[in-house]
């Protein structure tokens, strides 16, 4: 590993301000299980490390009613899997943080650290964006909120600038007649994904078993996260059908993107992709109470 | 350098070390703690898994320097003077052996599990150990072993 200066930041507004200081010569680290991992790999040098994960003041999870789901950066994947209120609210979230690497990992990752490293694979980030997620970044001057789909442009790359933090990650509300799923094909547990498909769904108020409003992404088969929205609109205003699913799952398998490589074909990982829509948009509607 | 303050099986030891250095490397080659290995140095493997205030992790991707203050816990440190841990009896009772690279991480990850989880199931075990790899694929006897443990 290439030699660097270690700072411990005491609170947000230190880290802040050795941001601004040293720009792009400086990482930010909090549990460091992918930075640590490209450091050794000396795919990232930074000549300045700003550690923040002993901020004990944005790792928190709160729910209330308006703001929905609010969860500090810094809060670990295993503390996110245990949460009684995500349980409750969004058992998707939590079934998801149970396939996220291994136990280890989650117990020293952190949700922000997941999403600033902006993997392709990350099982977290399409299961965020399924659910609506939106990011507050912190820097000296001020903050400002950002959709989770526009945070990620590209394979390990977001549009953080150099002197931001991101603070908090939230989710709207639980809407009434709602419901979500997440779905991850890979070889074996611990495995990154070769495909990984989030669906969240609410059913209108007044017609029976009609969608009114359904987010669906995939992860690990494309450059990087990202939603589907041809595929929603195939769903959106329908009443939920088997037919409808199948539309649904077709304009995936158009849509996406995938390369061949170890873990399959392009080919093959488009059919699975097709499979895992269908079934993922079949249990959100369940969950939301469609049949 | 930098100066790193932290409590090791129990041992309150203070190092100047370079900030690069990562958890494992320290314990291994500094402390002499010879017990965390590191296998794929990527956090996949799980022979480098330690105790960080009681909660398993991989100190092969994690720096030291986060470890400041912090109590750490090694496959040296679970034994009570020359009394096993339960854990480590079971190993040696169910022979949950091979060429025994894998096995200090397995301890500490199986460990830490059987801390936070009461009559486990062996889905359960399984799904508890899957972050930490055996190449001699010795599974089923690990998690016997384990199995075995959790009645202790």
């Amino acid at each position: 590993m290439e030699d660097f200066k270690y700072f411990a930041a005491s609170d947000v507004k230190q880290a802040c301000a050795l941001l601004a200081q040293y720009g792009e010569e400086a990482k930010v680290l909090s549990g460091g299980q992918t930075l640590v991992n490209m450091m050794k790999q000396n795919l990232v040098m930074p000549s300045y490390l700003v550690d923040i994960k002993g901020l004990s003041d944005i790792s928190y999870i709160r729910y209330d009613g308006e703001a929905g789901l609010c969860v500090g950066s810094l809060t670990s994947h295993r503390t996110l899997e245990q949460s009684n209120i995500v349980k409750e609210k969004y058992p998707m979230l939590a079934e998801m943080e149970l396939n996220l690497a291994s136990v280890a990992v989650r117990n020293w990752g952190t949700v922000g650290g997941n999403l600033c490293s902006a993997d392709p694979a990350s099982d977290l980030a399409p299961c965020l964006m399924a659910l609506g997620a939106e990011l507050t970044l912190v820097c000296q001057d001020g903050e400002r909120m950002i959709l989770l789909e526009d945070f990620i442009v590209d394979s390990f790359e977001t549009s953080i600038k150099p002197n931001e933090i991101l603070t908090q990650i939230r989710i709207p509300a639980k809407a009434p007649k709602s419901g979500g799923s997440h779905i991850k094909f890979a070889r074996r547990a611990t495995d990154l994904g070769i495909v990984v498909v989030s669906s969240y769904l609410t059913l209108d108020d007044t017609v029976p078993g009609r969608c009114k409003d359904i987010r669906i992404a995939l992860g690990s088969i494309d450059p990087s996260p990202r939603r589907y929205k041809n595929a929603e609109d195939c769903v959106k205003c329908q009443k939920i059908s088997d037919p409808i699913i199948e539309k649904a799952a077709q304009a995936v398998f158009e849509d996406c993107q995938p390369t061949s490589d170890i873990n399959g074909s392009a080919d093959y990982k488009r059919e699975v992709a097709k499979v895992m829509v269908r079934r993922s948009v079949k249990m959100a509607a369940a969950r939301a109470g469609a049949c | 350098m930098e100066v790193l303050s932290l409590t090791v099986n129990g041992e309150d030891i203070e190092a100047e070390i370079h900030p690069g250095t990562t958890l494992q490397k320290f314990l291994h080659d500094t402390l002499g703690l010879t017990g965390t290995k590191e296998g794929c140095g990527e956090g996949l493997c799980g022979a480098c898994t330690v105790m960080i205030d009681g909660k398993a992790v991989k100190s092969c991707i994690i720096l030291a320097l986060q470890a400041q203050g912090k109590n750490i816990r090694t496959i040296e440190g679970l034994a009570n003077g020359e009394v096993l841990d339960a854990v480590q009896e079971s190993f040696m009772e169910n022979g949950a052996f091979q060429c025994g690279y894998c096995t200090p991480g397995m301890i500490m990850a199986s460990k830490s599990f059987l801390d936070e989880t009461q009559n486990p199931t062996e889905t359960d075990i399984r799904h508890a150990l899957s972050g930490n790899l055996c190449r001699c694929t010795g599974y089923h006897k690990i998690v016997k072993a384990v199995l075995a443990a959790s009645n202790k």
